[in-house]
């Protein structure tokens, strides 16, 4: 039997599944165990028991001077941006790639232009969003804006060219208007498109927002990460990488949910 | 007399001609087939109708009417495929036919209700009221094709285009799809143009079969000439249109016997 029809059974496959994260795991046990048995004092690696308590004391302890638990308030601060940078990315791409899909002037117009603005690389314009927006929310927000939206915009204003011409034909001879055709042909069929791009563009918005706040912050995942840099806090560090890991698994799966639930048309397809 | 009017239809694509001079006059309520080989422009000629293109010369009209620019309600088409919206159930497939038109597309409260009803009865009449609420995904192609026939004549256009609608469909749907459409008909007498590559489907169902070909051709250069329309056939009566005449027009009997037909 070819290797390519071999399918695992399902222990099996929990079982491949779980593979690599438990060798990663043992990995970094071995190296933590060789680096403290040559130096206890080593801050490197730090022992995984080490990273656990660390981590309880992060998701519990409040700061002395001002009582708030400083992870929960990064985690709430750094969300917060990035819904605000996701969700305004996600209402420019949405009207503009409907526009650039549905309507020939607009697309003449616009999509070249969109084109060469997505080649512009983001975190290059950063400096320049911190001189003109402030060091506040408004600067990081607006970098996963510009980081997220070309692509968005490209890919919902192609999905919205792949409806079938027949579709937006048969509309048109039940008497739609172009804005009914919009809003009851085009936009419905897009949603889900909107809700898979933006899975695929959240580690990009991530990445930006981690830079900015690396760059210029009080409050914030990213920001408390490059803090502690400096003192080798690799306890604290982990801690946070694994958190966001989780924080983005977690919103990823939430999306995916919605994207099944709300669209069953879908018929299990996407 | 005519209803639909084509004169002079020309229809290039960058300077290559895909139709020439075709002229047409279909009567109210007539069922025009349409046939030819793949590429002969057969699907162009219905675009044309549909107004989905323009004609490069030539116009059509309809009722005597201005050559309309684009799609409209006087206009209703089935596609082979998607001609349905996949988004909606069934039910609201058949409510977008009323609702389209309107500001926003949409009913809400007493209107929708009512439109919502008027759907169930077309639903119950085209044999789909069990799916009612499923969505077109969960449909045979057969079915999407029927619900894809009562959305068009819901909104209840002046001529049907039908391009290959069961082009997709086992033999035996076929057929029974044959037999939806031609009861369609009879309740609603509606002039139909349909394409279709299957000859004895265009015989069965058309009163006229028009069959679109090359009349010019080019050795050298295939492309240079455009197709029209090369025979028009009576297909009324099983194809056989004078079969019957005598039933119709008594008074030719008493003319003797016809001539013998030439060799």
């Amino acid at each position: 039997m070819r290797l390519l029809n071999r399918h695992p059974t399902r222990p099996t496959g929990i079982l491949l599944a779980a593979l690599p994260f438990v060798a990663v795991l043992i990995a970094y046990w071995i190296g933590s165990e060789i680096r403290l048995a040559a130096n206890p004092q080593d801050k490197l690696l730090p022992a995984p028991e080490t990273i656990m308590i660390t981590a309880g004391r992060l998701f519990t302890e409040p700061n002395k001077r001002t009582g708030e638990i400083l992870l929960w308030a990064d985690t709430f601060a750094s969300l917060r941006r990035l819904a605000f940078g996701v969700g305004i990315g996600a209402l420019i791409s949405l009207t503009v790639g409907v526009g650039i899909g549905l309507l020939p002037y607009v697309r003449r117009g616009l999509s070249s232009f969109v084109a060469v603005l997505s080649m512009v690389p983001p975190l290059a314009l950063l400096p320049i969003l911190f001189i003109v927006f402030g060091l506040g929310e408004t600067s990081k927000i607006v970098l996963i804006v510009i980081g997220i939206t070309p692509f968005l915009i490209r890919d919902l204003s192609q999905r919205v060219l792949d409806i079938p011409h027949e579709e937006i034909v048969k509309a048109q001879t039940l008497g739609a208007s172009t804005w009914v055709i919009a809003l009851r042909v085009v936009l419905p069929q897009i949603l889900p498109r909107l809700i898979a791009a933006i899975r695929l563009s959240l580690g990009a918005a991530w990445l930006f927002l981690i830079a900015a706040e690396a760059v210029a912050a009080e409050v914030g995942l990213g920001y408390r990460i490059f803090l502690v840099r400096r003192y080798l806090a690799m306890d604290i560090i982990l801690t946070y990488v694994i958190w966001i890991t989780l924080l983005a698994f977690l919103i990823d799966f939430a999306l995916k949910t919605l994207s099944r639930k709300a669209f069953p048309w879908l018929g299990g397809g996407l | 007399m005519s209803f639909v009017t084509v004169r002079d239809v020309f229809q290039e694509y960058d300077g290559r001609p895909i139709i020439e001079r075709v002229n047409l006059d279909v009567a109210e309520g007539e069922f025009v087939s349409i046939v030819g080989a793949s590429g002969c422009g057969k699907s162009t000629f219905l675009r044309l109708l549909l107004a989905d293109e323009t004609p490069t010369r030539g116009r059509i009209t309809v009722d005597g009417g201005t050559p309309a620019r684009e799609p409209g309600r006087e206009r209703g088409v089935v596609f082979q495929k998607y001609s349905v919206f996949p988004h909606m159930t069934v039910r609201d497939n058949i409510v977008a036919a009323e609702s389209f038109p309107k500001g926003w597309g949409w009913f809400r409260g007493a209107k929708l209700r009512e439109a919502r009803a008027r759907a169930d009865e077309v639903l119950e009449r085209i044999g789909l009221a069990h799916v009612a609420k499923n969505y077109p995904s969960t449909l045979s192609g057969g079915m999407q094709q029927r619900l894809a026939i009562g959305q068009a004549l819901h909104a209840r256009p002046r001529i049907l285009l039908l391009d290959e609608p069961f082009g997709a469909l086992d033999p035996g749907t076929r057929l029974s799809m044959h037999e939806f459409l031609t009861q369609l008909r009879a309740e609603t007498s509606m002039t139909v143009f349909m394409v279709t590559h299957d000859l004895g489907e265009g015989f069965k169902l058309g009163d006229r079969v028009l069959v679109f070909d090359k009349t010019r051709w080019d050795p050298d250069y295939p492309e240079r000439y455009g197709a029209t329309i090369t025979y028009d056939f009576d297909a009324r009566d099983h194809g056989i249109p004078y079969q019957h005449i005598l039933d119709k027009i008594p008074s030719l009997a008493a003319q003797g016997d016809p001539a013998p037909a030439p060799d």
